[in-house]
């Protein structure tokens, strides 16, 4: 709602700027109050944006000692004045709520003035119109269990191919739209290939799924992905961001760690099609399992990933409890997608989690043991903190067999969790301070979401994860539904996927989001499965062009009357460009390498100290690795990742942002990794006994996957033929323009390489070449 | 003809620009290129969109923060504390130390004895402004500067304290201050990122500088500072490959307009001019960057006012003249990293090298934007993460010492931008361990700045994640009594 407003000024300042162009926007009409106004999805948005931070769940900072957000609360008599209500069923008039929201008095009018908060016409109308109809509260969305829904009734079933499209066509007719024609088989290829893998289609893959003109040959595309060790990788690189993963502690030395073994059990998991289930659990609680082993102790890395500081001057307490408190908000936020951290210094302002459900949580991670070795002794550096789990060759031939490690490097250390035997006590702790200790809690989860049952489940990791995939959890199914469709679409049904709380926006499809998440259940939270049902929907396979009455009904195509043209992340980036220049290397695993990067960053920006100062380049095929194994140091990022809107790492983040700057041109332009490639590529048509044309046709297919038109061909042509001309007669620039990157040159005519290399680049540059159309 | 075709393709993309704004997609700074008026009479619009415009009015238009990383001591720059030097080798007393916290470094130490500082101070300017001998230069522009001697911190060790006083919160993925006011009040130059970082390194005790302490949080990335040095490449890839041109890198970037061109033909994707800009943008920051990282055009004179090293790329004093010359092509914030103030022991022979590293140069700078007029619209801001302990760490002698932590007491410095020259705040007790006189906490600290800058600190908000954020959290007074 808040969003439309936006979108309204923004309208103005559009017709305003482009008026004297002549240009002609479609207005937007004003928004219309529903004809029956509901709790959860017109009503709380306003309720929860501008009035809970003071009549809402923080007890410690409510008003007049009313609160809003329970009927309870909205319906008794004022304290202060107990004839009046601040809701009086059926009768506006009658309500301090409305009365306040509309008065001209400045000391009586709620939001207050000092709180640069105000209401709109449009948000008072909807209130007044919801206590007229009687004021009905209703529980959270996102807390309600989860049933699975009928199926809308759509005017065009035709066009439906599974239930997903159901819930799309029905509010895609709502707006009066139809959506859009099939995207081309080329479109469709690359799309879901990227999707699925991360990696462009071979040329293989192409011609086979143009001539494959069975009734089933998408289905059976998608089955061979799914089948794909890329498929593993593709899912593994979202999930490093929810787990914070890095190959360094973080903070002030930010010295070397080496949790890629855990990294390769992740790819592992997703390539196995572990459930859901079984990989968030071994995750979370592994080493409790009564059948554990070396695998599900391995898993446990996940808690472990959160940064270390080795810094000198530390209070071993206080990064213990740090320590802690990430590995909670990482529960909350990976998991339930909660903003459980607000909660760690007062009561949350918007959810209903207090602080003391904050600390109950805390205790279920409080009980590893946490040693402080270099806070000892600065000068001993550790690449794992103990507990750990020392990767010796035996073990990876024994019982893990997906950890790629090379068999004369020593032993590899992954930090993994351990339960300590006496329990250590959790207190609250007062404004989150860790010296404020306040009264002790025992393990619980929050009530509002679903009670812990103390008799079914044990009180710890082990039945935190029991309680997380119960079935009547609310919000783990959704949550992880959500993200996936995320990653797909570019956007969540719940555009917030970090916050399904009260403050998180609204889903733009409810009822999908519901059928979808009991679904996953029902299939045993077969992520595999979801991943397909999702690709095979109608949704998935429409065009995307974007039509100019799509535009201006739904701009933000949040009701997915096209497909959305997403952006690569980094990661998809780099392996495309490596992927169709042959230059790929595409071994699963290992220990991260250190690319192409320039001189002098780690140094600039280091302490001096630790194995980290000074970045030492990997060689060989280790430069043409997937970007899921780059080196990431916390304090000195990869810059072309940076660029690209990759995440930090310091802590949990379950979206990506993808943003258009002009440094992004610069890494495209300019960057060696992109050059390199097209100077090898180009190397390797060349040395194919074919004619110029088929040489452009086919790094055209290679990159953009699809074949050229007739005006691109030319526009290429033309521009080799210059470019070749230009190299002949200034041949110093060939050579420097060819000499770049480690892999060796090949013994061609370096004019031409030059000329060809030119071309290949600027195809790497197109838009089109970086979006999954 | 080409060139026809390009001035056509940026005439579309203004056009769609606005397009997409009308759809709500970020993507681009919108901050400058707002219209002051369309916003009157919105009290929600000047909230929630903080874009390009000023709260009310005020003189700072820039900013440039010198951080002297690793905590330079204020006991041997401003806070001069001869009492300490009475009191040698005699311990803290417990009616000052409070019981407080200390870091794990001293925290064991059996004893804490005092130390004053080995370098002498005198007074200068019209205020008698107490500096050390180990600033001769800053000491003679007191009379332009602000000195605030009661700043305190929430953190006592580096990462954290740095983090904090750049983004206003000790935990990483905040925005940085340079990101807010990029986002708040926009750039002032189209061919230069608003918010750029430069970094030196003395012979000190090194502690790190990251790249988080630049970082966008969760505003647009279009508001992430971006690193300059002043070498060949000044912003990462930004030149060219070898063996290409400028001509050839036009040429390219026209056949990649029609190539792009070709494709919004067919996907209608407000998007895709959008790239088209960025990849011009790019094409301009080619020639528009070198020629601001380019110091040797400079006079003499002004060579000779930073010192020899300003011309030695990657210095402090070349950075220096370097954000000036980046401030007054409009550079919303330039933040400059000089590390090596990490005195824990060894103090008097490194903080000597720490101090001649900066000393001139910071003068020059405030010297030169004064020269030029610039100073009245450019707030130069002067400090360290946390100060120094009283007492020393680790072995005591009469020729040497150490400090550790200390955050409740340290010194900065303001001048230009509407600060009131010539003044010197707050007081520290006569051991300089506790304030006694005006406290300035971080968060009073940025809004002050954000004051000098015309935002209310209150209203520059970012909706994330459930919650409006600010650069202050919920705290911050503005210190009124040093503004002009």
């Amino acid at each position: 709602m808040k969003s439309l407003y936006l979108l309204f000024l923004l309208l103005i300042v559009s017709l305003f700027s482009c008026k004297d162009k002549g240009d002609n926007y479609v207005a937007i009409p004003k928004k219309k109050i529903p004809e029956v106004v509901d709790y959860n999805f017109d009503v709380r948005p306003i309720l929860s944006d501008k009035c809970f931070n003071c009549h809402g769940p923080d007890a410690n900072k409510r008003f007049a000692d009313l609160r809003l957000d329970t009927e309870e609360g909205a319906y008794s008599a004022l304290k202060e004045s107990p004839e009046k209500h601040a809701i009086v069923s059926g009768k506006p008039k009658q309500s301090e709520v409305y009365l306040r929201i509309t008065t001209e008095d400045t000391t009586k009018v709620m939001p207050p003035p000092e709180s640069n908060l105000k209401l709109s016409d449009y948000e008072i109308n909807v209130i007044k119109k919801w206590i007229k109809q009687g004021a009905q509260y209703q529980q959270h969305w996102a807390f309600m269990p989860i049933a699975k829904p009928t199926l809308p009734e759509v005017g065009k079933a035709e066009w439906t191919n599974n239930e997903i499209d159901y819930f799309i066509l029905e509010k895609v007719e709502a707006l009066d739209l139809a959506p859009n024609e099939k995207a081309t088989k080329e479109q469709l290829l690359k799309r879901v290939s990227f999707d699925i893998t991360g990696l462009p289609p071979t040329l293989e893959m192409q011609e086979k799924f143009l001539n494959d003109n069975s009734e089933n040959a998408y289905e059976k595309v998608v089955d061979e992905l799914l089948e794909s060790k890329h498929y593993g990788e593709k899912m593994a690189s979202s999930w490093l961001d929810v787990a914070r993963y890095a190959d360094s502690h973080g903070f002030q030395d930010d010295e070397l760690r080496t949790m890629w073994p855990w990294r390769d059990w992740v790819i592992h998991a997703f390539n196995e099609n572990y459930s859901y289930k079984k990989f968030v659990t071994w995750q979370l609680a592994g080493d409790l399992l009564p059948d554990k082993h070396m695998e599900t102790l391995l898993a446990t890395g996940f808690n472990r990933n959160h940064k270390i500081t080795q810094e000198g001057g530390i209070v071993v307490e206080e990064y213990r409890i740090e320590t802690i408190t990430d590995r909670t908000n990482t529960f909350g936020k990976a998991f339930l997608g909660l903003t459980f951290e607000c909660a760690k210094c007062h009561d949350h302002k918007y959810d209903p989690i207090s602080q003391k459900d904050y600390y109950s949580t805390f205790a279920f991670f409080e009980n590893t043991p946490y040693k402080k070795s270099s806070a000892i002794n600065a000068k001993l550096r550790v690449l794992a903190e103990p507990p750990f789990l020392s990767i010796s060759n035996q073990i990876v031939k024994d019982s893990l067999p997906f950890v790629n490690k090379k068999e004369n490097y020593k032993n590899v250390d992954v930090m993994v969790m351990e339960e300590l035997k006496k329990k250590r006590p959790t207190h609250i702790l007062d404004r989150g301070a860790y010296d404020a200790k306040g009264d002790t809690v025992t393990p619980n989860l929050p009530k509002s979401i679903l009670a812990f049952d103390k008799q079914k489940y044990p009180s710890s990791r082990l039945g935190l994860s029991q309680w997380l995939f119960s079935e009547n959890n609310p919000l783990t199914s959704r949550v992880y539904v959500n993200r996936v469709w995320q990653d797909i679409f570019g956007s969540g049904i719940v555009k917030t996927s970090g916050d399904f709380g009260m403050q998180g926006e609204l889903p733009s499809h409810v009822g999908l989001l519901n059928w979808l998440s009991a679904d996953f259940i029902e299939s045993d939270w077969n992520t595999k499965r979801l991943v397909k049902n999702i690709v095979m929907s109608s949704t998935y396979q429409q065009s995307s062009v974007v039509k100019e009455e799509k535009l201006a009904i739904d701009p933000e195509n949040k009701y997915l009357s096209y497909m959305p043209r997403a952006r690569y992340t980094s990661e998809m980036l780099r392996d495309h460009v490596l992927a169709s220049s042959g230059l790929l290397s595409r071994g699963i695993g290992g220990r991260s390498v250190k690319t192409y990067q320039p001189d002098g960053l780690w140094k600039t920006s280091s302490s001096g100290r630790g194995m980290l100062v000074y970045y030492v380049q990997d060689h060989g095929e280790d430069l043409y690795r997937r970007g899921i194994y780059t080196f990431i140091k916390r304090t000195s990022l990869p810059p072309v990742q940076m660029i690209f809107d990759a995440t930090t790492r310091d802590q949990c983040e379950v979206r990506r942002l993808s943003t258009s700057t002009p440094l992004q041109a610069l890494v495209l332009l300019n960057d060696p990794t992109v050059l390199e490639a097209s100077r090898v590529f180009s190397e390797k048509l060349l040395e194919e006994e074919t004619s110029l044309e088929y040489k452009i046709e086919k790094a055209f297919r290679s990159i953009l996957c699809r074949n050229i038109k007739p005006e691109e061909k030319v526009l290429f042509l033309d521009y080799y033929n210059k470019q070749e001309r230009q190299f002949k007669e200034d041949k110093e620039s060939a050579y420097d323009f060819v000499n770049v990157g480690e892999y060796p040159q090949a013994e061609s005519d370096k004019t031409k390489v030059a000329a060809l290399m030119q071309i290949i680049h600027t195809m790497y540059n197109m838009e089109e070449a970086i979006v999954k159309i | 003809m080409k060139k026809d075709i390009f001035e056509h393709h940026l005439n579309i993309n203004r056009r769609h620009f606005f397009k997409k704004a009308a759809m709500g997609l970020g993507g681009v700074a919108l901050g400058s290129l707002l219209v002051p008026d369309l916003f009157k009479g919105s009290q929600e619009a000047t909230q929630q969109l903080p874009l390009g415009l000023k709260h009310f009015a005020s003189k700072a238009k820039r900013i440039i923060m010198l951080v002297q990383n690793g905590a330079p001591s204020q006991l041997e720059t401003f806070d001069f504390k001869p009492k300490l030097r009475e009191m040698f080798g005699q311990d803290l007393p417990d009616s000052i130390r409070q019981g407080q916290r200390l870091t794990g470094m001293t925290a064991n130490q059996k004893s804490f004895p005092l130390v004053g500082s080995k370098f002498g101070f005198k007074q200068y300017g019209n205020n008698g402004a107490w500096v050390s001998d180990l600033l001769p230069n800053i000491a003679k522009i007191t009379d332009d500067i602000c000195i605030v001697k009661s700043m305190h911190t929430d953190a006592i060790n580096h990462d954290p304290a740095l983090t904090f006083l750049q983004t206003g919160a000790q935990v990483g993925n905040r925005p940085s201050m340079g990101s807010w006011f990029s986002y708040g009040l926009g750039s002032e130059n189209k061919n230069l990122p608003a918010f750029c970082v430069l970094l030196s390194k003395g012979g000190g005790n090194g502690q790190g500088v990251y790249s988080k302490l630049w970082s966008n949080g969760f505003l647009d990335s279009t508001h992430q500072g971006v690193q300059l040095s002043a070498s060949d490449e000044p912003i990462l890839y930004l030149n060219n490959p070898k063996g290409m041109n400028r001509a050839s890198r036009r040429d390219m970037l026209n056949h990649l307009g029609e190539l792009n061109e070709m494709g919004y033909k067919e996907f209608n994707d407000p998007e895709i001019h959008s790239k088209i800009q960025q990849y011009e943008m790019a094409f301009r920051m080619q020639t528009a960057v070198p020629e601001i990282t380019d110091i040797s055009k400079e006079p003499d004179h002004i060579k000779k006012l930073y010192g020899a090293d300003c011309m030695v790329p990657g210095t402090y004093a070349a950075n220096c003249l370097l954000a000036r010359k980046l401030s007054e092509s409009g550079v919303r914030f330039v933040q400059l990293y000089h590390q090596g103030w990490d005195q824990h022991g060894n103090l008097v022979r490194e903080i000597q090298g720490q101090a001649k590293d900066v000393d001139q140069a910071s003068a020059a700078l405030i010297t030169d934007l004064k020269q030029r007029g610039l100073l009245d619209e450019t707030l130069v801001i002067w400090g360290g993460e946390f100060g120094r302990t009283n007492y020393c760490q680790g072995k005591l002698t009469k020729e040497n010492y150490g400090r550790d932590h200390h955050p409740r007491a340290f010194s900065i410095f303001m001048a230009g931008g509407g600060v009131k020259a010539g003044t010197v705040y707050g007081k520290t007790d006569e051991l300089g361990y506790n304030i006694i006189e005006n406290p300035v906490h971080i968060h009073d600290l940025h809004a002050t700045i954000m004051h000098l800058m015309g935002l209310d600190h209150e209203k520059l908000t970012y909706k994330y994640l459930g919650r409006r954020f600010r650069l202050t959290d919920v705290h911050g007074h503005v210190v009124k009594d040093i503004l002009a």
